[in-house]
């Protein structure tokens, strides 16, 4: 038996506005195992922010799920259908105030300028469990370490503007941490930060990651990031799945020529002086637009292709 | 034989008494595309804009040869550098901002050439036309206004409208930063196309490794307003001489999952 701690299945999200509708997502279906980083990659538009919200339910109007269900199995608790929580039901409080946690591309969206660090990383402890303030504080503190922040006795009594951008993605983590949250979805938390800073947030995520054995879903649109970090990788485009796969089987064997196109525009792996290639020279005549429901090959991974043998490079 | 074409030699700014850049000396000849890399806040964009004069160097000289001889960038006055601003032209990352939302294509386009007071309506129109069609967009393009493209789309746009005054220098500012990897791509290899078809030089400021690698002939490492390294880009990739560099280099992410990432530690190096 297969351990999920998501299953999306045919998922779609519209949104209405006065030009028209938007398919945001259709068809979206993958699973997110325990305990393993899941990446989502995709080009910008392709759907990834918005399959994260509607985990976490924040799709608000004109957006809305349309069809799907997305089954949550938290462990010791009843699995059940995100999709279809009532407004009120407690389980919603519940996922938002700590199962699940979000780490997003800015900082500053998670943090408050007018608290203290550590006021805040207490906060999040004293918000999901019963501990007394002096526990809090103290647990705030080891987390802080935790995520490499130097000097915590120091840190913890300052502001988030007395941070750097890293150091403030760093608490953001420890936040998300603390609540001990079923799944930590983390939405480009490094795409707005410098290479080297990038390097360190990445290999912090991925020690916590082996030490805690949190599962994590991480979304970015940076191949080399979704090498670095995942078991497996979902690849969206134009809100549709193309393909799922281990992290080697995607990155380095790629079946669908979307993902092929993918990889081939990465300027490292051209020579110099030559052109790059760019999806309309690896994709030639192949059809992308076309939705193909996902099939699943031998080898265990899955694309979203017309029926008939894969062509490979 | 190369041609110089830009000489830089001791430039500092500071900004409120803080140092943003200090002490920079290089050259470019024509031809060339020199890379400058760094972190946020190491000073490109500052270097970038006190080499065409958008702000001015404390100290130093900034010389560029123009269609009739050398000048001295650093002496002139605003008026003094209006006719070189045709051969010196900046693309810059974000695009939409740069692009004025309420002119048409034709009209953004137009628009240096009109303030150089260059052509008549007719050969104006040609020079739109022309450029329109070397960065690959269509001339239906030319009544629309900048919300209704793409990223990779109003690029080309900014890219165009920097040609269009046939400059010798383009510096591009993290031009291809903000766009998707397949647009990038798409992007990277019309700025080789052009340079090729139009003699330009680039100085390519950009914190893209991979990118600067594919594209860039010589590179300037540059760490809290200084250069560090400076020298023929596979040199410096392969074989860097800086900590700083070398730092740089290791965060990068490979593609490749059976490359692991082992970035070095910057307290351990000191910087
Ligand atoms: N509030 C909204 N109103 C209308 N359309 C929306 C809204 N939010 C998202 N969309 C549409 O849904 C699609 C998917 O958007 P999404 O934000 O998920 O992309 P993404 O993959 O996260 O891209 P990026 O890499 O740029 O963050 C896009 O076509 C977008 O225009
Ligand atoms: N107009 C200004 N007023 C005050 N300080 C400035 C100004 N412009 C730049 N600086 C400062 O100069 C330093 C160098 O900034 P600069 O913008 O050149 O960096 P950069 O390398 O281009 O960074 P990025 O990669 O973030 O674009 C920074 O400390 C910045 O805060
Ligand atoms: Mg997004
Ligand atoms: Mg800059």
């Amino acid at each position: 038996m297969p351990d999920n701690v998501l299953e999306i299945r045919d998922l779609a999200v519209e949104f209405k506005t006065d030009i028209g509708v938007t398919h945001a997502l259709r068809e979206v279906g993958f699973d997110v195992p325990r305990g393993e980083v899941t990446a989502i990659v995709g080009e910008s538009g392709s759907g990834k922010s918005v399959t994260a919200n509607c985990i976490m339910r924040l799709i608000q109007p004109p957006g809305e799920i349309t069809s799907g269900r997305i089954d949550f199995s938290p462990t010791g608790t009843e699995p059940f259908d995100i999709v279809s929580l009532k407004t009120k039901d407690p389980r919603l409080l519940d996922l938002r105030g700590g199962l699940i946690s979000m780490v997003f591309q800015e900082p500053m969206t998670a943090l408050s300028p007018v608290y203290t660090v550590g006021n805040q990383v207490a906060e999040a402890i004293l918000c999901h469990r019963k501990v007394s303030k002096k526990q809090a504080w103290a647990e705030a503190a080891d987390m802080l370490e935790r995520v490499g922040i130097d000097d915590v006795p120091r840190r913890i009594r300052q502001y988030p503007f007395e941070f750097s951008g890293g150091m403030r993605q760093r608490v953001v983590i420890a936040m998300a941490l603390v609540c001990q949250p079923e799944l930590l979805i983390c939405d480009e938390p490094t795409t707005a930060l410098d290479v080297t800073i990038q390097a360190e947030i990445l290999t912090l995520i991925r020690s916590l990651q082996r030490d805690l054995e949190n599962t994590v879903l991480f979304i970015t649109h940076d191949l080399g990031v979704v090498a670095q970090l995942a078991d497996q990788v979902v690849v969206m485009y134009g809100g549709r799945v193309l393909e799922i796969g281990s992290v080697r089987q995607v990155l380095k064997d790629p079946v669908h020529p979307y993902t092929r196109g993918l990889l081939a525009a990465i300027p490292g792996l051209a020579e110099r002086g030559q052109r790059l290639e760019t999806m309309a020279s690896v994709l030639g005549d192949a059809d992308i637009i076309t939705p193909h429901p996902l099939r699943r090959l031998s080898d265990g991974r899955q694309v979203s292709l017309a029926p008939g043998p894969t062509r490979r490079s | 034989m190369t041609e110089r074409l830009l000489e830089v030699e001791g430039i500092s700014k500071a900004f409120d008494g803080v140092m943003a850049i200090e002490n920079i000396s290089f050259s470019l000849d024509a031809s060339e595309t020199l890379g400058i890399v760094g972190e946020s806040g190491s000073g490109k964009t500052t270097l970038a804009r006190c080499i065409l004069r958008a702000i001015d160097p404390d100290i130093g000289t900034v010389r560029f040869r123009g269609k009739d001889g050398w000048h001295p960038l650093h002496a002139m006055t605003d008026s003094e550098l209006i006719p070189l601003r045709q051969e010196m032209q900046m693309v810059f990352q974000d695009p939409f901002s740069s692009l004025n939302p309420r002119m048409t294509v034709q009209e953004i386009l137009e628009e240096p050439l009109i303030i150089h007071k260059i052509g008549t309506r007719a050969s104006r129109r040609e020079a739109v036309l022309d450029i329109l069609d070397r960065v690959q967009m269509e001339s239906d393009s030319l009544t629309r206004y900048p919300h209704a493209f793409s990223g990779g789309q109003r690029q080309r746009i900014g890219i165009a409208r920097a040609l269009i005054l046939r400059p010798k220098l383009v510096v591009c500012d993290e031009a291809v930063s903000a766009l998707d990897v397949s647009v990038q791509a798409q992007i990277i290899n019309l700025l080789e196309d052009l340079q090729k078809e139009l003699g330009l030089t680039y100085l390519f400021v950009a914190h893209d490794l991979s990118v600067v690698r594919h594209i860039c002939d010589r590179i300037l490492v540059m760490h809290r307003g200084r250069v560090v390294e400076a020298g023929p880009v596979e040199e410096v990739f392969t074989n860097p001489r800086e900590d700083y560099t070398r730092l740089l280099l290791s965060a990068i992410p490979s593609p490749d999952p059976d490359v692991p990432l082992q970035p070095l530690d910057r307290q351990v190096l000191g910087l």
